[in-house]
């Protein structure tokens, strides 16, 4: 595959990112996601533009720059937008911070996973050699509130899971609490089950729901569908911690 | 070979045969590599008496910035009597001695400026002896008075405009940091009779002038040193022979600094590296028994008690540049030594303790010399103590070890000076944003609309051709240097002449290194506006006199503070064509130039004094401090910041590189413990890069704008943020300087 076809498409990069991935990460958030998140905190990387173009080196060597500061604890990690949408990028990006002994996590929505589709799986399972952690997001266990909270399926995001999980790879499972939408105890329990019996999850997190990216949206001219919805308090937040039983896992964050 | 009983139980021979405190220190010192739990808390004659201050300062705080001033008597070293923290209190002070009769009330201190010391007096409402008066304009002359006589107009009006600015010509030139170890480690007597063969041996009896003024100088120094035993006598101690044990050492050393504070105002009044030093007397109570952890620890709070009671009478423009009534008594700890072994003591984390115990405060200016090779469990306290109270900096020992060796103090916000060895002619900064300026409107002041730079041919296109604004700034900015340099060789001559620091060079050796620090402000606003005139298009828009008062800018721009060599390298060249500026001129008693790229919180009143800026900036809005990349410049997060700084090689500039961020707990980790390691690592990662300052808050901005709204609340009383080279209460600062520091970048996440 030549050069120009695994370019990949930057929104931006962070530098100093201490809560995607373990230690200090370097994080590249790539432009364009399918998913229309009600709460997202990021809706300027959701169109696919093609502004930043970078290679996979040059992008690689961006992040080395921060080799220091990582020791051995840290990282580069790929965000979005969707990740695997430039999933090609990735895995040569991941490949040659493996190459160096770099610890990579790929953080996703999972929604692009297509299990059925030969092609497809082979890129995935090649990104996926490099892979050292992915970071899932799980909106929301019941299918239909997750089409109605993100305008997607949710079956093969699970079965994504599923998948990454049998291949040995760990992951970190996240979940935003939006109070009214996505904290119902029911629902909790039942990503609780499923989340044991993924064996390879060494992290749970809660991520409570917050309204700082609401300006973004106003910026872009979108209207923001959970206008009026509050952030939950810090009892919602543990309750659902518990629910969840996120101190069971072994990275659950030193105290 | 000179013997004391004192001196029983200590290893080595050299350091008796001749002052040499280092050699003391590395023969004596025992590294600890343990972590911090062998600690003790507060005693009880701490919490009172911390207590009794506390409420004091609330006072003080209430009265509108000052408790009580002196207006009758000019300090000296005995000029006033005994004073304590509380009357009732005084057996409880293990460690006594303050500037005046009284706690927090300011001496008199003419020398400087009697103008200037009849000034702070009636901006606080008292009024000074008119006898003082009297006798400082009829029958004696001051610094100041000597300097602005010898000034020439070109001088006074560069002065104006502030293209330089912050000039130590209305009080004390301070960053003297006498090696106060050496009262303890000597007693006085020794220290004179090493004076005096020093001045036995002054020349071959020809009398030149340097012969004549060292003789001179000579004589002063002794006479401060019996001074110094008579102010001691004056609270009972007799400090003629050696410190005999732990409580001794620590108290002669203080008197060594209180000599020093009772006779010069300079901004920065610098404790210097003490605690490696006074460990080993610690130690050696500890392991005769004589003392116990407890009592080690109250020595040391004790001492930081008074070192956080040092106040200077400052006026109003002094307090705009220096907000927050800093004095820099900073104090060092931890470092390498030469021989590789950590120098990091017990007492070291008992320093550090004292932020714990008597909770966050902005002096002393604790300053952890850093290295990534510090032991793990030090690095660790050190970091958590900055999360816990913001109010500790880090300066790189990898990168300033080899150039001042292991027993270097910092002797003012960041710069480093030989403990003993050195003294530094301190010169405030140059306005390199403002010289641009000049560079594009041919010398005339975009402010004043006054010719105050050489007439030079003005730049009269539209748009700005980079070529062109170089070799302009260039020509501009040599003009500057030595206006600049001859400034600074004025001043630091009166200085010596009419305010000499006797009491802090008798505790520094005859043969004196000197350094001649310069200083440059507006540094991340010149790198981005060429930076701007080189990658986008900037239109000059004019004003009716034809002076260009503001820029547009089409298309981006590369900036400083993204680790993008595109801009960072600009701001290389920058720092190498200023310092080569500076290193032609010739520079008093031949002294060794340096420069320095940081602002304190004078920013904000050189910000106020210059125009718009091809990079954005707004006229007459605050520069970013130091060394730090421009407000809103960084996109790319806090390590590209902290890369573009490391760039900046520290030998271009030996009086430092300041660097001040500020990070939101949340974004530092999960837990506390995640915040500690990953903390280290930011700073493992940057100074491994030979970077060589950094200044560490950890709060989010919601805590600020409260504090600033509501500054009565309790728990903002000892809020304490670090600022560009210093701490300060965040309630002392001017309105116009909270607003800055709030709209200064918060690294956080989203």
């Amino acid at each position: 595959m030549s050069q120009q076809e695994t370019m990949g498409y930057v929104h931006s990069v962070e530098t100093f990112g201490l809560v995607d991935g373990p230690g200090v990460r370097y994080i590249i958030f790539l432009q364009g996601c399918a998913m229309r998140c009600q709460y997202c905190h990021n809706p300027e990387t959701w169109a696919f533009t093609k502004e930043t173009a970078k290679t996979p080196q040059e992008a690689f060597d961006a992040a080395c720059r921060y080799r220091n500061y990582w020791r051995n604890n840290g990282g580069l990690t790929i965000s979005g937008g969707e990740p695997l949408l430039q999933m090609d990028f990735v895995s040569e990006v991941f490949r040659l911070a493996h190459a160096k002994n770099i610890h990579t996590a790929l953080d996703t929505s999972g929604q692009p996973f297509a299990p059925d589709n030969a092609d497809w799986m082979a890129r995935f399972d090649a990104m996926l050699e490099h892979t050292s952690l992915v970071i899932l997001d799980l909106k929301e266990i019941d299918d239909e509130k997750h089409k109605a909270l993100t305008g997607h399926t949710n079956r093969n995001i699970l079965a994504m899971a599923r998948y990454v999980a049998d291949h040995g790879v760990p992951l970190w499972i996240r979940h935003v609490l939006v109070p009214g939408l996505t904290d119902d105890a029911d629902g909790l329990r039942q990503l609780d089950a499923f989340i044991k019996t993924l064996p390879t999850v060494r992290r749970v997190e809660i991520l409570p729901y917050h309204t700082l990216g609401l300006f973004k949206w106003q910026n872009l001219g979108i209207p923001y569908p959970l206008e009026g919805v509050r952030v939950p308090t810090e009892e919602e937040v543990k309750d659902a911690e518990n629910l969840l039983h996120v101190r069971d896992y072994p990275d659950a964050p030193k105290e | 070979m000179t013997d004391f009983k004192q001196w029983e139980g200590f290893e080595g021979r050299i350091w008796k045969e001749e002052v040499n405190t280092r050699d003391f220190i590395q023969k004596n010192y025992k590294p600890y590599a343990g972590d911090e739990s062998f600690l003790a808390g507060p005693t009880e004659a701490t919490n009172k008496l911390w207590g009794a201050l506390q409420a004091l300062q609330k006072e003080e705080r209430a009265k509108g910035g000052v408790l009580d001033m002196e207006t009758e008597v000019v300090s000296g070293l005995t000029a006033y009597g005994p004073g304590y923290i509380d009357p009732e209190l005084k057996d409880l002070e293990q460690i006594v001695g303050l500037q005046t009769d009284k706690p927090l009330k300011r001496a008199f201190m003419p020398y400087g400026g009697i103008k200037m010391a009849e000034q702070a007096c009636t901006t606080y409402g008292y009024t000074p002896s008119p006898k003082l008066h009297e006798i400082f304009t009829q029958y004696t002359r001051t610094h100041n008075q000597a300097v602005f006589d010898a000034y020439t107009p070109e001088m006074r009006k560069a002065r104006h405009s502030h293209i330089v600015t912050g000039l130590p010509d209305t009080y004390g030139r301070g960053r003297i940091v006498g090696d106060y170890r050496r009262v303890a480690l000597y007693g006085i007597d020794f220290l004179i009779k090493e004076k005096q063969n020093d001045f036995a041996n002054c020349g071959d009896g020809t009398m030149l002038d340097d012969v004549i003024r060292q003789r001179e100088e000579l004589a002063l120094q002794i006479n401060a040193l019996k001074g110094m035993k008579a102010m001691a006598a004056t609270y009972g101690y007799d400090i003629s022979q050696p410190a005999a044990n732990a409580k001794e050492a620590v108290q002669w050393l203080y008197f060594g600094y209180l000599a020093a504070i009772k006779t010069q105002n300079g901004a920065a009044m610098s404790v210097g590296r003490v605690s490696t030093f006074l460990d080993i007397y610690i130690q050696r109570d500890l392991e005769r028994g004589l003392i116990t952890e407890e009592q080690a620890q109250e020595l040391i709070d004790h001492l930081v008690m008074k070192f956080r009671m040092v106040k200077f009478a400052r006026i109003p423009s002094y307090n705009q540049l220096f907000s927050g009534d800093p004095v820099w008594a900073t104090l060092e700890v931890a470092g390498i030594g030469m021989d590789g072994r950590s120098m990091v003591t017990k007492t070291d984390f008992r320093f550090l303790h004292t932020l714990e115990n008597m909770g966050p405060a902005p002096e002393p200016n604790i300053t952890v010399l850093y290295s990534s090779a510090l032991p793990k469990t030090f690095k660790d306290y050190a970091a958590r103590i900055s999360i816990k109270t913001s109010s500790v900096q880090y300066e790189n020992d990898d990168v300033m070890k080899p150039v001042w060796g292991d027993d270097y103090s910092i002797c003012c916000c960041v710069s480093a000076t030989q403990t003993g060895k050195e003294m530094q002619f301190f010169g405030a900064r140059a306005n390199l944003a403002k010289c641009l300026l000049y560079a594009i409107n041919g010398g005339v002041d975009e402010k004043l609309g006054e010719q105050v730079g050489p007439h030079y041919a003005p730049i009269t296109s539209e748009y700005l051709d980079y070529d062109e604004v170089v070799q302009k700034y260039d020509v501009m900015m040599d003009w500057l240097a030595g206006l600049y340099v001859n400034i600074l060789n004025l001043i630091q001559y009166m200085h010596d002449k009419y305010y000499y620091e006797a009491a802090e060079m008798a505790l520094i050796d005859t043969d004196v290194r000197r350094t001649f620090a310069t200083g440059i402000a507006g540094f991340s606003h010149v790198v981005d506006s060429l930076s701007a005139i080189k990658y986008a298009k900037v239109k000059c828009i004019r004003n009716e006199q034809g002076l260009v008062t503001d820029y547009e800018i089409e298309g981006d721009f590369p900036k400083y503070g993204n680790d993008d060599d595109r801009a960072d390298d600009i701001a290389v060249n920058l720092l190498r064509t200023f310092i080569e500026k500076i290193k032609r001129r010739h520079t008093y008693r031949n002294s060794e130039p340096t420069t320095s790229i940081l602002t304190i919180t004078s920013n904000v009143v050189y910000g106020k004094a210059t125009g718009a800026m091809p990079d954005g900036r707004k006229a007459y809005t605050p520069f970013a401090p130091g060394g730090n990349p421009s407000y809103g410049a960084e996109t790319h997060g806090l390590l590209a910041s902290l890369n573009s700084v490391a760039k900046l090689p520290y030998h271009w500039a030996l009086d430092g590189i300041s660097n001040t961020q500020t990070i939101s707990p949340d974004a530092l980790g999960h837990s506390e413990q995640e915040r500690v390691e990953n903390l280290v690592q930011v700073m493992d990662g940057y100074f491994d890069q030979g970077a060589h300052h950094l200044n560490v808050n950890v709060f989010g901005k919601e805590k600020l704008i409260d504090a600033m709204e509501h500054p009565e609340k309790e728990e903002y009383a000892n809020f304490t943020i670090r600022v560009s080279g210093y701490a300060v209460k965040f309630i002392d600062l001017t309105r116009e300087q909270q607003l800055d520091v709030i709209a200064r970048t918060c690294h956080k996440v989203l």
